[in-house]
């Protein structure tokens, strides 16, 4: 017995140790995440000479918010904002309509061409994007489409639909038959079925799609860099672009930029946190 | 088959229906994916600006000048430097934020939420904001060594750290999102199966070690490729922060395609890079699957 009280003792002081070393461990990688954040949001409060003169650990002498003050009251900021808010929201309902139609007769249907399509899909999912650029940006000046924000729309669903697909087909083979039979009995046909039955019940994995698709359709970055060219026409991935070309000796401007581009989506991580992580998730269930 | 059973009618139905759905998803992949790639396949064989109509048919001319091109092979082996490194560097960091989140539970979240917050932020973001944290007066690397009594630091303008030092930003930036793979992988393992394991006497780490990890193997190879064709095609980041400079010493596939086609509008030999990066992608990630679904079996 006593014996066993050394034992468990000894377990105990290990599980401390190895508790230690694991919270260290994490404490350093919390600083590596954050660090870099804190000077960004910081830096953003500084003046220009102060950036020039000091280090990054200084603090702001005083909370200098000219900089944040001067981006938000400009037009051309929010006119960025307006871009790529309307390029999110169509995109997204577009993207999400698709996809369900898509994943309903791949998970619940049998048909030759089944496996077929599906694996085209699921290879589509690691196409790289430079490898259509020319082709689209082509497309896009001859169908008058270039330098508009209408044309970022399409090439958005496009390259978000394999992933998409692939997740929402996992899902809906997880919706249990037994209410699809049912309303087969209750007269309701194939198409009415996907209507009333298969759509209201994947909202769940809708809002995750929307979510993972939604971050990354906000940060696009090279659709929006080639086939726009006009200041009114970009989203704001692309002010960041422009601002740095204004403002390139001002790294406290830019900064702020960077900020404030960046919290819509920080606003959305703090009252979504859950459901991003899950939608992250989603893609993960397996390879 | 006789065309008139009801279980033929049916099929028949079914097909439709499934066309019908299928349709807008075919139809948007064909023009923007698979149109294209053909596209830039027969463009690489044509000498073009990308801007006037005629196409001179040019033969293998561009194929053959990529094939001796040294600039094109460093940047594809700048590629594979970043791949190599991004996998022995995420993988493990991945693996061990969600084994540390795993073995925490909820008490853990702020831990979870701030890691996760470099992957909210769009590449472009990443790349300026780096730009300046490893920039060589107030950067932060700088500072750090002038606090410790040392030089400023240029990692990004020195030919020889400047790969490397784009390597540790994409790290920190995706480490995030293996994180949250592997935390999806831990949860897909059934809560009966560590709760057996402890019954059995197993401490924490024998059932990380024994059990949970060996579990996970389908999740790392789902990330391994992942990681590996992401690396292939890295772009965002890269293009900001550095440009491909100083010299070549960044050039990736994907930023000297872009320089081809879209500033020196040789759109023809663009779409020879294009469509090399496809194959040399398409090839690299079957080999390695290949490698690991023979390791797999042993």
């Amino acid at each position: 017995m006593a014996n066993a009280g050394v034992q468990s003792s000894k377990t105990k002081r290990n599980k401390a140790i190895s508790w230690t070393v694991a919270m260290i461990l994490a404490i350093f990688w919390l600083l590596v995440a954050f660090v870099p954040f804190l000077f960004m949001v910081l830096t953003g409060f500084k003046q220009k000479l102060e950036v020039i003169m000091g280090t990054a650990f200084d603090f702001p002498e005083t909370f200098f918010t000219e900089n944040y003050i001067s981006i938000i009251t400009d037009p051309s900021f929010w006119n960025y904002f307006k871009n790529s808010v309307i390029v999110l929201v169509l995109a997204l309902v577009i993207l999400l309509m698709f996809c369900s139609f898509a994943a309903y007769p791949l998970s619940r249907f049998k048909f030759k061409l089944r496996n077929f399509i599906f694996l085209v899909i699921v290879a589509s999912m690691s196409i790289p994007i430079h490898v259509t650029m020319i082709p689209v940006f082509q497309m896009a000046t001859k169908t008058g489409l270039y330098d508009t924000v209408w044309v970022l729309i399409p090439t958005a669903v496009a390259f978000a639909l394999p992933m998409s697909v692939f997740i929402m087909t996992g899902f809906m083979e997880g919706i249990p038959k037994e209410l699809e039979e049912a309303a087969d009995i209750d007269g309701c046909g194939r198409y009415a079925r996907f209507f009333r039955v298969i759509f209201p019940l994947s909202t769940p994995g809708l809002s995750t799609l929307a979510i993972y698709n939604g971050v990354n359709i906000w940060n696009e970055f090279i659709f929006a860099f080639t086939l726009t060219q006009s200041e009114k026409n970009r989203t704001l991935p692309l002010a960041l672009w422009n601002y740095q070309g204004q403002y390139s000796s001002n790294t406290a401007m830019i900064m702020a930029c960077l900020t404030l581009s960046t919290v819509p989506m920080i606003i959305m991580f703090v009252i979504l946190q859950d459901k991003l992580i899950k939608g992250m998730m989603a893609g993960a269930v397996k390879g | 088959m006789n065309k008139n059973t009801l279980a033929y009618k049916q099929q028949k139905a079914v097909n439709l229906c499934a066309a019908v759905f299928l349709a807008p998803v075919i139809i948007l992949m064909a023009i923007f994916l698979f149109y294209p790639i053909v596209q830039t396949f027969i463009n690489s064989f044509m000498k073009w600006n990308g801007i006037s109509a005629d196409k001179a048919f040019n033969g293998l001319y561009n194929w053959n000048k990529l094939i001796h091109d040294g600039d094109f092979w460093r940047a594809f082996l700048n590629n594979v430097k970043i791949m190599v490194l991004s996998l022995v560097i995420q993988m493990p960091i991945g693996i061990l934020l969600a084994t540390f989140l795993d073995a925490g539970g909820k008490k853990f979240n702020i831990f979870k939420i701030l890691w996760f917050l470099p992957l909210l932020m769009s590449s472009v973001a990443v790349g300026y904001l780096f730009r300046y944290a490893l920039a060589t007066n107030g950067g932060i690397i700088s500072s750090i060594s002038q606090l410790l009594g040392g030089g400023k630091v240029d990692l990004l303008g020195n030919q020889k750290t400047a790969l490397y030092a784009v390597i540790m930003v994409v790290c920190w930036q995706f480490v995030p999102f293996y994180m949250v793979y592997y935390i999806a992988g831990y949860s897909s393992i059934s809560s009966d199966v560590y709760e057996a394991a402890i019954i059995d006497g197993a401490t924490r780490r024998q059932y990380v070690m024994s059990v949970a990890l060996p579990l996970l193997v389908p999740t790392i190879k789902s990330a391994v490729i992942m990681s590996v064709t992401g690396s292939l095609k890295y772009f965002d980041l890269v293009y900001v922060m550095t440009g491909g400079g100083p010299g070549t010493s960044t050039e990736l596939m994907a930023t000297y395609m872009y320089k081809n086609s879209f500033v020196t509008y040789n759109m023809g030999y663009g779409s020879a890079i294009a469509g090399g990066m496809f194959i040399l992608i398409t090839l690299v990630a079957a080999t390695i699957m290949k490698v690991m679904n023979r390791g797999g079996d042993e």
